[in-house]
């Protein structure tokens, strides 16, 4: 089978990190049928006339036949990518469309350009590209191909076409309008049950994203101190000579506890952060997503109160609303398998990302707890030497 | 060590009481007073459970005492009080004097005042602290009827002899650089230490936000939410967990803060020999001042400048009679300069052989309790650590099942 042979030859020179290479394993619904490999890295800065903005390399590796090439490499700014996002709405107004990273960040006092801001960027931004390619329908779109594969120029010619800003803000607006006129009217048990969900999910997901980034902050503070605190203990030894021995070991471990306590911060960040502000940002996403469908069974309730009122052309306006009622039940369809998958995705997402903050703090009571007994260890054998040496005469 | 009081008779500082009363200048003040009780050791071998007895005292009254001790034997390092006012506080605890937590832990240290001088082998003979510890009226009286306030040394004559003196004993210089040391270290530990378990405390208080999330989230959840659940509680008991954890934390802090207020004791120590080398060195100055004006009176020699020499030019010579009279008064001035000589300089080595000796009585003290103290200190972050991993491991159960 060509396709798995051309999977095994999958180039480990590939610049992911390990713990990333996981992240895409884990919401993969097959993994062993995986056929598209994409990487999101290498930031640099353009400056031009007009503007400075950051450009990332997108890397991807394939075995699909409707790719001509098995590998391209591209460069792509934050605007392509919400471009791609916006034509992936577009094609499928009831799918769940993963988020993006924010345009900026208010709080907090990450600068636009800072290295930690472009960090953090990326990683969604790499996030967001495998989300697609693991999604069972956007992994085929059209455009999702053409961003991954066109050069520059490419790009810039396809993006020209298609339906322009305006239209498309206006599509947001119909939307959101018809949905407080409309479309709740008529809408089936399940998606209200949706809906409520959302409401709370996206109330409790908020205030976790809080109380994370509370905890990370109570962590970092903590650190500060203890950096100054171990020291302190080695200044000390320098006045004493029997308890010398004693306080620079206490230095030693109070050193020890707090690069691990640096680790547990890394742990956070680099995990429960990324991932409690990304469903942060699905929540918003799937109002969104619930609002079209909403918008979508709005048009049909319209047609079919008009047809009521209607004595002329029964006719053209029953295939209409023939029309109507497909695209109302394609779009049921297509939210109701992609919440599921949403859902399971979660629940793993959510399970395996708790676990990880455990057991990064299993790590740093572990580390800290085996500093402290080798300290203790050392203590009570001199005591005993100490009173062995009494005892002699 | 056989005659020392602790081993003769237990006391506890058992009991604090908030009091009213009146303050000397009649004004109503409120204070806390405790219970000291005190128990015959001896009997107790015999199998019988002797009394107990027990009276009230204040801190002034305990301050009252120290100062006693500190003029009356300046050769020893006299065990501190603990602290009057609340200090290296961090913000959970309270700055207040009436503070529960502050009295009872003041309490503790009032009692382990009481123990160290109880077993001190020149301290605990003395009778006005064995009147302390067993007579409650007519104390206070007993102690100023000693008279010992006039013994005590002027500050600033102290600060004057520190300045002046020249030839100080080498080991009470390094002595003195020691404490200053000591104080300094240790108070930077304290406040750093403090900040520590304020950041540490905002660590685990805000994990306890998770429990009521969780619960919330949870009931939207089919599968998730016992997991959710669960875990949840187990966030609120590692959040709950710290509480006690500093709690401990601060009678190690007290045991430290012991050993700064000690720091002050030696220097007291140091300040005294100051004082008394700085007295011999100007007897001893005074003493060659005089025999040098004998010698000038005698010889008719002025050698050296000297403002009697320039009036007596001006206002003219004296006569021999009266030559012979100062010449006398100097003489007997010499010899009780030269009897006092001796006897301050005996008095100084005495101190410094009997202050000595408690200092090194003092130092094994100090390494004893302080290696203790870091001892504790490591047992009790051993002790957070396991339970830390009891609570995380607990929670990564919940979690997995999620």
């Amino acid at each position: 089978d060509t396709s798995l042979a051309e999977v095994n030859s999958f180039s480990p020179s590939m610049p992911i990190s390990p713990s990333s290479m996981i992240n895409q394993y884990k919401f993969e619904d097959e993994p062993e049928l995986r056929d598209l490999f994409i990487t999101v890295d290498d930031p640099e800065s353009h400056i031009t006339a007009i503007e400075t903005f950051i450009t990332y390399r997108v890397v991807t590796k394939t075995s699909r036949g409707e790719f001509d090439s098995s590998e391209y490499e591209v460069r792509r700014r934050y605007q392509d990518f919400l471009w791609l996002k916006s034509k992936l709405e577009e094609a499928h107004p009831t799918l769940i469309i993963p988020p993006l990273p924010e345009k900026f960040i208010m709080k907090g006092m990450v600068e636009r350009f800072s290295d930690e801001f472009i960090e953090t960027r990326r990683k969604a931004l790499h996030k967001f590209l495998n989300r697609i390619a693991d999604h069972p329908t956007l992994t085929f779109n059209e455009d999702f191909k053409i961003f991954l594969t066109a050069q520059a120029w490419e790009l810039s010619s396809h993006k020209k076409q298609g339906p322009g800003l305006l239209s498309r803000m206006g599509q947001t607006v119909r939307a959101v309008a018809s949905s407080v006129r409309g479309g709740v009217k008529n809408r089936p048990e399940m998606f209200t049950e949706m809906n409520d969900y959302m409401e709370t999910f996206s109330q409790k997901i908020n205030v976790l994203d809080k109380i994370a980034h509370r905890i990370y902050k109570e962590e970092r503070e903590y650190f500060n101190e203890m950096k100054e605190y171990g020291p302190i203990h080695t200044l000390w030894s320098a006045s004493e000579e029997d308890i010398a021995d004693s306080l620079k070991g206490v230095a030693s471990c109070i050193d020890k506890c707090c690069k691990a306590t640096e680790k547990r911060m890394a742990g956070l960040s680099e995990n429960l952060l990324p991932i409690l502000h990304e469903y942060v940002l699905y929540s918003e996403i799937l109002m969104g997503v619930f609002k079209r469908r909403d918008q979508i069974q709005g048009e049909l309730d319209a047609k079919v109160d008009a047809l009521a009122h209607k004595k002329t052309e029964k006719d053209l306006f029953s295939e209409e609303i023939g029309k109507l009622e497909d695209k109302v039940e394609c779009a049921n369809n297509a939210l109701k398998a992609d919440w599921d998958r949403w859902k399971q995705n979660m629940q793993c997402d959510m399970r395996s990302t708790f676990t990880n903050v455990a057991e990064n703090n299993l790590r740093y009571y572990e580390e800290c707890l085996a500093t402290w007994e080798s300290f203790l260890a050392s203590q009570t054998v001199d005591l005993h030497v100490e009173e062995d040496s009494e005892d002699r005469p | 060590m056989e005659d020392c009081l602790a081993k003769k008779m237990e006391i506890t500082v058992s009991e604090a009481e908030k009091r009213t009363g009146r303050n000397a200048m009649n004004m109503q003040e409120t204070y806390t007073a405790y219970l000291i009780e005190t128990r015959a050791v001896e009997s107790q071998i015999e199998g019988q459970c002797a009394p107990v007895d027990s009276l009230w005292r204040r801190y002034s009254e305990f301050e009252l005492l120290r100062n006693y001790l500190s003029v009356t034997y300046p050769h020893i390092v006299v065990p501190p009080l603990p602290e009057k006012r609340a200090d290296f506080v961090w913000h959970k605890l309270s700055a207040d004097n009436m503070d529960p937590d502050f009295v009872e832990r003041r309490r503790i240290g009032l009692e382990n005042f009481l123990l160290r001088v109880a077993s001190h082998p020149v301290l605990c003979q003395d009778k006005i602290f064995y009147s302390f510890l067993t007579q409650e009226g007519g104390w206070k009286e007993m102690v100023n009827e000693t008279g010992f306030q006039l013994k005590a040394d002027s500050r600033l004559k102290a600060l004057n002899a520190t300045f002046r003196v020249k030839n100080p004993d080498k080991r009470f210089t390094e002595l003195k650089h020691y404490s200053d040391e000591l104080q300094s270290v240790i108070s930077h530990l304290l406040r750093v230490r403090a900040r520590v378990a304020d950041r540490l405390y905002g660590v685990y208080k805000v994990h306890g936000n998770y429990g009521r999330v969780f619960s919330e989230w949870s009931a939207i959840e089919k599968e998730m939410g016992d997991g959710l659940q669960s875990a949840g509680h187990h966030m609120d008991v590692y959040a709950a967990s710290i509480d006690d954890i500093l709690e401990e934390e601060e009678h190690y802090a007290d045991q430290l803060k012991e050993y700064l207020f000690y720091a002050e004791a030696l220097r007291a120590v140091c300040r005294k020999h100051e004082l008394m080398q700085y007295d011999l060195e100007m007897a001893a100055q005074d003493l060659t001042s005089k025999k040098q004006q004998c010698e000038e009176l005698a010889t008719g020699t002025v050698r050296t400048f000297s403002l009697k020499g320039m009036t007596s030019k001006l206002f003219g010579q004296e006569t021999p009679e009266q030559r012979e009279a100062k010449i006398k008064v100097l003489e007997e001035q010499i010899q009780e300069g030269e009897e006092q000589l001796k006897s301050k300089n005996l008095e100084g080595r005495d101190f410094v052989k009997s202050a000595w000796a408690d200092i090194e009585r003092f130092k094994e003290q100090k390494n004893h309790d302080l290696k203790e103290a870091l001892i504790s200190y490591a047992v009790m972050q051993i002790s957070m650590c396991k339970k830390g991993i009891q609570v995380w491991t607990n929670a990564k159960e919940c979690f997995s099942k999620m």
